[in-house]
């Protein structure tokens, strides 16, 4: 077999590997084309922040402003929204990030009676659509009479956060040397140190991305926080309220603003991925 | 496989009965939370859809079949719009999705990571606000539109926004990502030897593709469509956004019924329909490519 | 990795507790869930006796839509300073039914909304919240502006019968709205929206009642004496309509945008809109009540049952129908105010005003859509009259058809 490659391979191919080839890479041309489509919009609504809107509709290019970046919180229930938002966000993050941390640790590592099953409910919990959850969430608050709100909302966002949390955490701790912590645990170190000062700085990347994961999912969710809000209003529902009448141009500096934050959160995150190798 | 068998059993003496139950104390969080908030809500739907009653006089569990029956009657051609959407948009994401992902994979470099972070940049903005852009985009003589009727590729009175292709557009932007990860995450753990050794054997890159990459690429292909087409037939934003006035999806007649008209019971009958419609659909793919490969996927 | 996983392997094929403990899981979690939801009606229903000990606390909460007072919040300074009662305002009311769904529970069990006054649409919701008991009934002993100055056509409206529990904010015409722009002949009437010559540039409401009552003028049947047959027609018509390509879409209150830019050159809309956009931007959109007939419709001031300060909601609801402020009101929003003294008042400030301000004031008094005349007031129709079980057959129908 290897005999007939080899004397095929100078019939089709004669000098080809030292001739630079001058073909044109679609694939990279078709990439960046995506990508430019997909970061079109955002594109637009940087655009539009500056853009000075004279009427309630932002849509028709008037000239350049800064002003609402000056004025940003000239709507406080569009700033009380946004708080909302960010505290929820936040507050899915840690939780969910250490919901699912412990959990991902666990599946990775252990065997324990319920895996498959973890796996089953995990997997049911990131496919099953929005409508779906925020429906069953409604429906489970209704017959319990708990008033929808805050804490419901932060409830739906830690539960399906957590899954993916876990999944990245799992990632990481298959890919793990158990060595270094063998080492730490004949050094005499006890399992609670060893966990402390070994185990969670080798997970910590996997928790920041899974923590990021969460926060971004959080933020942006629209459906299963409108089944659950209740009088609670969060950014993305206000700004869907807002269709109605027409968005303030506030509402693109928003925007603009936590694009910038999350741009910064993910190269950071890069970057010291990158370092720890 | 890390287990952490106990090679120095000298440092475990009180710990071996809580080393038994470390994985336990460590899922049970979770656990609780996922059984609380995710089990028994679809536990709820289901009891929900078999009751009856109203707002005045409250909703009893009457083992109430007929809200099934009602349900699919009244709304089948919207759960068949659904999916047909979905359907396509799936289709659309591969077509796009799959020559992006196999680029980054194969070709990124040292780059790839790069390439991600930027398909996954526009998830950093609110979902509502990139649709939204979007129906500023393609207005009637918008910046797209109202150039190609200038030029005179368009007739004068052709319009996209508020049609099906609209929403179908709409769903497939903002589900790419989900397909690309999948299919880019099997096709850059290929052994890229295989693939050149490949291409030399079948003395042509298509022909490699078709008979090596290709077959190896659909468990990413399959994850990435479970994770494309749940979601899509189940959203109704960018229906409402982009939609007219016959495309209306099941996700906002579910909307409605729950916080518009309080009818909790049909409301949950066309949640438990939707769910089972979409599982089945899942369970049949699975069956055709194998139950294993789900899980494998599922675990990267 | 996982697929080398030998546990996996093994958990997928030992199947015999993962079964039994997912039935044992769903038999708990079903036992839990099959709790029904008990009745909403009020927890103790407000009667007569409702004002008795109560009195004025020195301040309110006012819940109220976005747009429906300027920002400096005029009206409510000068309400503190006449009386000395703080007004905390709050634009919480995006739609009827959101704003409905987000209170109903707290009313259910009797608990506090965050509101003493709110204002509402006449339609589905309102007749929900009086069913349910959910609203206070007013003294009208109190309220003697609303008494002199309230126009007679906002006295005694078939949803609220003697204004027991509500009284008008602001009302507003539904016609029709249309682009001179692309529309090149004059449009009288609702049969114009069924023109195939304007297919996929209509706009429709999609909202149900408004959608209905358009279908049942369009042949002649007022909506407040229609009945389920008139209905299963009206509903036919829509459908005519919408098969036909005709319909570009169903709006909630997004139509304006879209007539502006050409995406929609005729559409439902409110007479409110239309006068706002056009003096914010100064687009010529033009409005009219149809010739068949036009719906005029209330957004009106209710108080809960469950309000901390109700009595100085009360005295808020008087104060803003003195003739003065109902006129200051108007000139930020538009709408049609319950006072017709409001227009004098209006005319007297134009004489006195010059420029830019004379021509706008002047504008307010002469548009017959903030101040109708007589004779607009024959074409307008209330809205279909529902009880709360015949809401239940009636929504279904018209939503069937604004959302296929």
């Amino acid at each position: 077999m290897t005999a007939t490659t080899e004397e095929a391979r100078p019939a089709t191919r004669p000098a080809a590997r030292r001739r630079p080839r001058r073909r044109i890479d679609w694939g990279k041309y078709f990439t960046w084309a995506v990508i430019a489509w997909l970061l079109s919009p955002i594109a637009f609504m940087i655009a539009f922040s500056f853009n000075d809107a004279q009427g309630r509709h932002n849509v028709t290019w008037q000239g350049f402003t800064l002003h609402w970046y000056a004025d940003v919180f000239a709507y406080p229930d569009l700033t009380r929204a946004l708080v909302n938002s960010l505290l929820i966000a936040v507050l899915t993050m840690l939780i969910a990030g250490a919901l699912g941390g412990l959990l991902g640790l666990a599946l990775g590592r252990y065997r324990f009676r319920g895996k498959p099953l973890t796996d089953l409910v995990m997997f049911s919990a990131i496919s099953a659509p929005e409508v779906v959850l925020g429906a069953g969430l409604l429906s489970m608050f209704l017959t319990m009479n708990i008033a929808t709100g805050f804490w419901t909302i932060l409830i739906a966002h830690v539960m399906f956060s957590v899954s993916f949390v876990a999944i990245t955490v799992r990632a990481r701790v298959l890919a793990l040397d158990p060595a270094l912590e063998e080492a730490a645990r004949d050094l005499g170190a006890s399992p609670w140190t060893t966990f402390r000062l070994v185990t969670l700085p080798m997970l910590f990347p996997a928790l920041m991305a899974g923590g990021l994961i969460a926060f971004v999912l959080s933020i942006d969710d629209y459906i299963i926080t409108t089944f659950v809000s209740g009088n609670t209003t969060t950014f993305p529902l206000w700004i869907w309220g807002t269709t109605r009448v027409g968005t303030p141009p506030q509402v693109n500096v928003m925007g603009t603003l936590i694009f910038a934050v999350g741009v910064l959160l993910a190269v950071i995150n890069a970057v010291l991925a990158r370092r720890r190798g | 496989m890390a287990e952490t068998t106990p090679t120095t059993d000298e440092a475990a003496p009180a710990g071996g009965r809580t080393r038994r139950a470390l994985p336990y104390l460590l899922v049970a969080p979770a656990w609780l939370w996922l059984a609380l908030f995710f089990v028994v809500p679809i536990c709820t739907v289901l009891s929900m859809s078999l009751m009856t009653g109203d707002l005045y006089q409250g909703y009893a569990l009457t083992w109430e079949f007929a809200n099934y029956t009602s349900a699919v009657a009244t709304y089948w051609e919207q759960i068949a719009r659904s999916l047909l959407y979905g359907g396509c948009a799936t289709l659309l994401c591969i077509a796009i999705g799959y020559p992006v992902a196999y680029w980054i994979a194969f070709k990124g470099g040292a780059y790839k990571n790069a390439y991600l972070l930027l398909l996954l940049l526009p998830m950093f903005v609110s979902f509502v606000l990139r649709t939204i852009s979007w129906k500023a985009f393609l207005a009637d003589e918008g910046v797209v539109l109202g150039t190609l009727k200038g030029i005179g590729l368009l007739p004068e009175d052709a319009y996209v926004l508020n049609t099906g292709p609209a929403v179908v557009f709409g769903l497939a932007y903002n589900f790419l990502p989900f397909m690309v990860l999948p299919i880019y995450a099997v096709l850059e753990r290929m052994d890229h030897r295989v693939v050149e050794a490949a291409q030399d054997l079948y003395a042509g890159r298509i022909r490699a593709f078709a008979a090596v990459v290709l077959p190896m690429s659909l468990p990413g292909v399959f994850a990435g469509v479970i994770m494309t087409f749940i979601p899509t037939s189940a959203d109704y934003v960018n229906s409402q956004v982009l939609g007219g006035a016959h495309n209306t999806m099941i996700g906002k007649i579910i909307e409605d019924q729950y916080l518009v008209n309080n009818a909790y019971p049909m409301a949950a009958a066309i949640t438990f329909v939707l769910m089972a419609v979409l599982l089945a659909g899942i369970f049949a793919y699975a069956r055709a490519l194998g139950t294993k490969q789900v899980m494998e996927v599922q675990a990267r | 990795m996982s697929r080398r996983d030998p546990a996996l392997l093994r958990g997928l094929t030992r199947t015999r507790p993962t079964r039994r403990t997912v039935l044992g899981a769903s038999a708990l979690a079903l036992a839990l869930s099959a709790c029904g939801v008990r009745g909403q009606g009020a927890q103790d229903a407000p009667g007569e006796d409702f004002w008795e000990g109560k009195k004025s606390n020195g301040k309110l909460t006012f819940a109220n839509w976005p747009l429906y007072m300027d920002s400096e919040r005029t009206q409510l300074k000068e309400f503190t300073e006449e009386t000395g009662i703080e007004v905390t305002y709050d634009e919480a009311v995006q739609e009827n039914h959101s704003f409905f769904g987000k209170v109903q529970p707290k009313l259910a069990d009797g608990a506090s909304i965050g509101y003493d006054l709110m204002v509402l649409s006449n339609g589905i919701e309102l007749t929900k919240l009086i069913e349910l008991d959910y609203l206070a009934p007013l003294d009208h002993t109190k309220m003697p502006n609303f008494d002199a100055y309230a126009g007679e056509m906002y006295k005694n409206a078939t949803y609220d019968q003697g204004n027991r529990f509500t009284v008008p904010y602001a009302s507003g015409i539904t016609g029709i709205a249309y682009n001179p722009e692309y529309v090149d002949r004059e449009i009288t009437g609702i049969a114009d929206l069924w023109d195939p010559e304007f297919k996929g540039k209509v706009g429709m409401m999609a909202d149900p009642q408004e959608v209905a009552n358009f279908a049942l003028l369009l042949y002649g049947t007022a909506p407040g004496e229609s009945d389920k047959k008139d209905w299963e027609k009206a509903v036919s018509r829509l459908e005519e309509q919408r098969e036909a390509g005709i319909v570009r879409r169903y709006y909630q209150q997004d139509y304006i945008q879209p007539l502006t830019n050409g995406d929609l050159w005729i559409s439902m809309a409110w007479s409110g809109d239309v006068f706002q956009q056009n003096a914010e931007e100064g687009t010529e959109l033009e409005f009219v009540i149809p010739e068949e007939g036009g719906t005029l419709w209330s957004d009106l001031m209710m108080i809960p049952y469950t309000a901390q300060n109700p009595v100085d909601a009360l005295m808020l609801m008087d104060f803003l129908y003195e003739p003065r402020i109902a006129a200051s009101l108007t000139e930020y929003i538009n709408f049609i105010p319950p006072v017709p003294e409001a227009r004098q008042e209006i005319a007297e400030k134009a004489e006195e005003a010059s420029g830019d301000e004379k021509e706008e004031l002047e504008a307010l008094v002469d548009s017959p859509l903030v101040f109708p005349s007589d004779e607009d007031y024959t074409h307008l129709h209330n809205y279909v009259p529902l009880s709360a079980g015949q809401e239940e057959e009636f929504s279904p129908m018209f939503l069937a058809v604004t959302q296929a």
